[in-house]
């Protein structure tokens, strides 16, 4: 592969030693075209240590159910659908299941309200077409259907934006492995290896929910968010730090302390229990998710960095904080006192925020 | 043939502890050590008796319940049910022997009494148990650890690699295929549990014979961890026992003995050493208790409860499935049979509950559970699998409808039966105990009863009643002055005793073995069941008249859930006035009120924020229902402060520089005072969305002047802002209303007020004035006579400038009547009624001021 400077390269080349590692030592049975076996596959996305002492970086930190599930369901030829609020890591996990799984993470499709059945079937070269009439030269063909004749995977992303029509389109190919082409009297047959992964957000409005016969031909996983604090600290810790650098923000001090705090907030309020346990809160509109959380802390560090006095305080959080928390002015103002006067305000070593999150919301 | 020892070598050539005391067995005694409640085992053990065909079976449980074994053979008997043992003299000493149909000592009775073969419970006797429980003080502490740390099987699967016990038995035990020897498995979890008991493995003195389960004793969870030694011991003493048993069958003249027990067991009663150290063992043992056992049913969801009276076992449902449709085939079948009838049974169970699920995804399921269970490594798809496999084909992923077959299918909701021969249950004793120390003979003829809580025979009447009446038995009615009886000493009840109740106590005996523990139980799960905020506050008004400070916090605690989900303020302000009554009457009958009042300051808190929202938006109606939780959460309120001022030392006055510790009275009147302003800062309801109706905004005003929180000139510039032209006159009129109402003798004291009142009156144009009569006739309707009658003497004097038509000619009439009545009045000197109709009474006032200057 090219080794020029691309910003993001893809996961089968960032990831290629440990591919690489697995598949020389994995020596379980293999499904056709598969580049390791199922177990190798689970043990990528999840991190290891084999024989040899190559050490297998945790690509998902979650619970490992979801991703023995994914892999069965791959196995069994049955299409994945990846379902969860934002900020799960679902295309996270799709690209590098495809990469485990077919060596390969490009054939993809991005959902889109103006997705088109070319790019999920076929499309027309009409140069070709106009010069020699319909054949298969003239055959522009979907990453869909390059999956199905190389056995690969391929990917949609964020299926349930793409119209329904569209995505009925799918239906054939996911139960009958076939894809014909009327206009040609000609079909293709999927070549074992070929699966699909979908991946779509289920807290979405105005969605094109999936139609049940479409929806019966998926196994379902739903990616749920991180399940205790100190992992969530630790994925919004290290992306903050990774995105800082990106936008070239000097390195604060405070940083921890805020993050944790923002956290253990978005926490409680999307739980609607404190971290105790001991006492219910209502949850606002909004989904609070990790990726929030991040865009918060951000947002702080940039506030810290240029018109604070350099230390990320919880003033320079607070403010970002209720913005991601009070999404409906009405309802979710309420939520938002009856936690900072229910749950922080008596909240030993909260004082500086308390004082922050009141001034804010007034 | 089948001695243990033969079984060691046939099985195990390897040198056990167990081989080594085999040799002077005389070959008669089968150990079968199971996992309790293992469907596995349940199996195995019916495979190995029907290949036995024993002549004794022994089971480990309480000897007291041989004479009622029989009683399992009954057509009525149906599993789940428990045998219920509790010492005479104290009903709350006891313990339950849960069996389910697939629970191995079932399966062993089962058998027994088929191939009627005598049946015996050779565990140390109930009475001896309680014996020693009562002894080590506690009277609480629990037979068993119920932790996990003590569980053998964890160990086991630990040293395996295994994170999940449950999981790794499943894989050893419960999915092994049958064929071959029957006894085969028996010999090797015996020598498992012989090498986890030698102390140079097994820790030392290892305190629980128990992978899960029987018997359960009664008391609080965790209790048991805390007896850990004296486990430790009983264990040893249990084991004596069982061993003297196993000696006594065999001087009994049976042949062929088979003895059924938990696995632990197995190596220290495999080896009969010499009788006299464990009749020296058991010669420690406390005076037994007299003890009462019978059957009661049971449930499945009980079996799955870690704590009280629960087995611990977490699927029962699934298990009884493993049981009901054992392995046919081998390979993945062996689960497979079990595993396809699950998920067809799942796919029933989520039609059922209009979730689609066609056929194909069954099958699918079934691939999905098999595939996993190979990239798991494990043998055969278990529970886990099919649940993942439930969850991502037949669920699309949806956490709810996976709860649905979790609850239903692999906790299941079998109730079990006992035939009406059974003995009865503990629950009533209690209550004829209860009954007779109390002096209150059920009578089916009406009688009044009044009780003065002051005296201890009557307090503990008083407690009877109430609990029964939490329990569904309606033996006592309170009679009217129910209200305020929390108040007082005194209560008044009839009573009436209606023979169906002796069935309603048959059908509490699930919730306990006493009248207080039964209604405890109750009450905290008809907390975890309330929809209402009202439901659970009355529920804590009955803990506290009950006292069952036991199930308070579970009940507060659900109350401080629910207030904290509560959208709706007027719910909320509706639970205050009751929690707060509740907590200043709660010393009258000593109960702590600590808690109570912890939760009745957070609903307090949540009411400052949500209340000023929640008067938005309001018709007449709304708004008059809105001002009298007004009233009464202000009311509670300085109810709420007052109490908390009188349990800390310091007083309000220390209240302002504490810091933000707990959150004291003085603060959270400041808070409500806040809340309060805002409210009277609002726009009028015509406005704006968020406008409040004028008659709150008055009413928080007046609150706040009553309460010297807002000074006089404050109030009459709001009064002064509401009645400007601007303001809608209908609003305003609101506004006075709530401002005047419950007191109108501040219009007397501050002319200013009367004088805006006046002015305004004056202003509004006529059409208008007549809309708005009807209200101002009520407002005014409200207010005390005497102040009423200064008010309009006060107008009609003129002094305010021109006022309403009617009074400046009445003026005239009241002077001259007054100065005719005046020798009259000065000559009666007494408390002379008013008699004369009102226009009297404004002479009546300056005159009584004058007689009392002059005197």
């Amino acid at each position: 592969m090219t080794t020029i400077d691309v910003l993001r390269p893809h996961a089968e080349d960032a990831f290629a030693a440990e591919l690489a590692a697995l598949a020389e030592q994995d020596e379980r049975p293999r499904p056709e075209r598969w580049r390791l076996s199922p177990w190798a596959v689970a043990t990528y996305l999840l991190g290891g240590e084999l024989p040899d002492g190559t050490v297998i970086t945790p690509k998902y930190v979650g619970p490992r159910r979801i991703v023995e599930v994914a892999v069965s369901t791959l196995a069994t030829d049955r299409a994945l659908l990846l379902l969860g609020v934002p900020g799960t890591a679902k295309t996270w996990v799709s690209e590098h299941l495809a990469a485990a799984v077919s060596g390969d993470s490009t054939l993809l499709v991005q959902g889109t309200a103006g997705t088109s059945e070319e790019a999920v079937r076929y499309g027309w070269n009409y140069a070709e077409l106009l010069s020699n009439g319909p054949s298969r030269a003239a055959l522009v063909p979907s990453p869909v259907l390059r999956a199905m004749a190389d056995g690969k995977i391929v990917r949609v992303e964020e299926l349930t934006r793409i119209p329904a029509d569209v995505q009925d389109s799918l239906i054939t190919i996911l139960s009958e492995k076939t894809l014909p082409v009327p206009e040609l009297g000609w079909e293709n047959q999927a070549v074992r290896g070929f699966n699909l992964i979908a991946t779509a957000n289920d807290r979405d409005r105005g969605v094109n929910e999936l139609s049940s016969a479409l929806r019966r031909r998926f196994n379902t996983v739903v990616l749920p968010l991180p399940a205790s604090l100190d992992e969530e600290v630790e994925i919004v810790a290290r992306r903050v730090d990774q995105l800082g650098r990106a936008l070239e923000l000097p390195e604060l001090p405070g940083g921890t302390q805020e993050i944790r705090r923002v956290v253990t907030v978005f926490r409680e309020l999307r739980d609607g229990v404190t971290a105790d346990g001991r006492t219910k809160v209502k949850s606002p509109t909004g989904t609070l998710s990790t990726a929030e959380a991040i865009s918060v802390v951000t947002n702080g560090l940039a506030l810290a960095a240029h018109f604070g006095d350099g230390v990320l305080r919880a003033r320079d959080v607070a403010s970002g904080l209720v913005g991601a928390v009070v999404r409906d002015p009405v309802t979710d103002q309420v939520v938002w006192r009856e936690y900072v006067e229910g749950v922080l305000r008596e909240r030993d070593g909260w004082k500086d925020f308390y004082r922050a999150a009141r001034e804010l919301s007034g | 043939m089948d001695d243990l020892s033969d079984l060691y070598d046939v099985h195990d050539p390897r040198k056990t502890p167990g081989k080594d005391k085999g040799e002077d067995m005389t070959g008669e005694v089968t150990l079968l050590g199971v996992r309790h409640h293992g469907p596995g085992s349940a199996r195995a053990v019916g495979a190995a008796l029907a290949e036995l065909r024993p002549d004794a079976v022994l089971i480990e449980g309480p000897p007291e319940a041989d004479p009622i074994i029989g009683l399992a053979a009954e057509r009525d008997m149906v599993p789940p049910v428990a045998l219920l043992a509790h010492a005479v003299h104290d009903p709350a000493l006891a313990a339950f022997w849960p069996f389910a149909a697939f629970s191995p000592e079932w399966v062993a009775i089962q058998h027994a009494l088929a191939a009627e073969v005598p049946v015996r419970f050779i565990d140390l006797p109930a009475g001896s148990g309680f014996a020693l429980r009562a002894a080590e003080g506690s009277g609480q502490a629990s037979d068993e650890p119920s932790g996990a740390a003590a569980d053998p099987i964890a160990r086991l699967a630990a040293a395996a690699g295994h994170p999940d016990p449950e999981a790794w038995w499943e894989d050893v035990v419960e999915h092994r295929l049958p064929g071959g020897d029957p006894l085969a498995p028996f010999a090797a979890v015996a020598e498992a549990m012989a090498v986890l008991r030698d102390p140079d493995v097994g820790t030392p003195g290892s305190p629980s014979a128990h992978p899960a389960g029987a018997p359960v004793a009664s008391g609080a969870p965790g209790a048991g961890v805390a007896a850990g030694a004296p486990a430790g011991r009983r264990d040893e003493l249990r084991e004596a026992y069982m061993r003297q048993q196993i000696r006594a069958a065999r001087r009994a003249g049976h042949r062929r003995i088979a003895v059924v027990c938990g696995a632990w067991h197995v190596p220290a009663l495999g080896a009969l050493p010499a009788a006299g150290a464990d009749r020296a063992l058991l010669a420690g043992l406390p005076k037994k208790l007299r003890t009462e056992i019978t059957w009661v049913p049971w449930t499945h969801r009980r079996l799955a409860q870690w704590t009280g009276y629960g087995a611990g076992i977490e699927s029962p449902g699934w298990y009884q499935h493993l049981f009901d449709r054992p392995a046919r085939s081998a390979g993945p079948g062996g689960g497979g049979t079990g595993l396809v009838s699950f998920l067809a049974r799942a796919a029933a169970l989520l039609r059922g509950a209009d979730h689609l699920v066609s056929a194909a995804q069954v099958i699918e399921s079934v691939r999905l559970a098999e595939t996993l269970a190979a990239v798991r490594g494990r043998p055969a798809a278990g529970l886990a699998e099919a649940l993942d496999a439930v969850r991502s084909v037949l669920c699309d992923g949806s956490e709810v409808a996976l709860g649905l077959v979790r609850e239903r299918l692999v906790v299941g909701e079998a109730l079990g039966r006992v035939p009406a021969a059974t003995p009865t249950v503990p629950l009533q004793r209690d209550l004829f105990r209860l009954q007779r120390t109390l002096r209150l003979a059920p009578d089916t003829a009406d009688r009044e009863l009044t009780l003065d809580l002051r005296r201890e025979l009557d307090v503990g009447r008083s407690l009877l009643l109430h609990r029964l009446r939490l329990l569904g038995v309606g033996w006592g009615t309170e009679n009217a002055s129910a209200v305020n009886s929390t108040g007082t000493f005194r209560e008044s009840w009839r009573l009436h005793w209606d023979p169906e109740f002796a069935v309603r106590v048959v059908e509490a005996a699930q919730w306990g073995t006493t009248v207080e523990a039964a209604a405890t139980a109750k009450v905290t799960a008809l907390a975890a069941q309330a929809v209402e905020l009202g439901a659970l506050t009355g529920l804590a008004e009955h803990c506290l008249v009950a006292r069952l400070p036991a199930a308070l916090p579970a009940v507060l605690s659900e109350l401080a859930d629910r207030a904290a989900l509560d959208t709706d303020a007027a719910e909320l302000a509706d639970a205050l006035p009751a929690l707060v009554r509740a907590l200043r009457y709660g010393d009258v009958r000593g109960t702590d009120a600590g808690a109570l009042e912890g939760v009745a300051q957070g609903l307090a808190t949540r009411l400052c924020v949500g209340l000023p929202t929640a008067c938005t938006g309001l018709d007449t109606a709304g708004a008059a229902a809105m001002r009298a939780r007004l009233d009464a959460v202000h009311g509670a309120i300085g109810l709420l402060g007052r109490a908390t001022d009188a349990l800390s030392p310091t007083g309000p006055a220390a209240a302002g520089p504490e810091p933000a510790g707990p959150q004291t009275a003085g603060d959270l009147a400041d808070r409500w005072a806040a809340a309060l302003a805002a409210l009277a800062r609002r726009e009028p309801a015509g406005s704006a969305a968020t406008g409040v109706p004028g008659l709150l905004r008055g009413r928080a005003v007046r609150l706040l002047l009553d309460d010297g929180r807002l000074d006089a000139a404050e109030a009459a510039r709001s009064l002064r802002l509401v009645l400007s032209r601007a303001a809608v006159p209908a609003d305003a009129a609101g506004w006075v209303e709530g401002f005047l109402s419950g007191g109108g003798a501040l219009l007397l004291h501050d002319p200013r007020l009367l004088t805006l009142l006046d002015g305004w009156l004056a202003e509004v144009p006529g059409d208008t004035f007549i809309d708005l009569l009807p209200l101002l006739r009520r407002t005014f309707a409200t207010l005390e006579a005497g102040v009423r009658h200064t008010v309009g003497a006060r107008v009609a004097a003129g002094r305010l400038g021109p006022g309403g038509g009617a009074a400046g000619p009445a003026e005239e009439l009241d002077q001259a009547r007054a100065d005719a009545a005046l020798p009259t009045v000065l000559r009666l000197l007494g408390r002379a009624a008013p008699p004369d109709p009102p226009a009297a009474t404004p002479v009546r006032i300056p005159r009584q001021l004058d007689r009392r200057s002059a005197a």
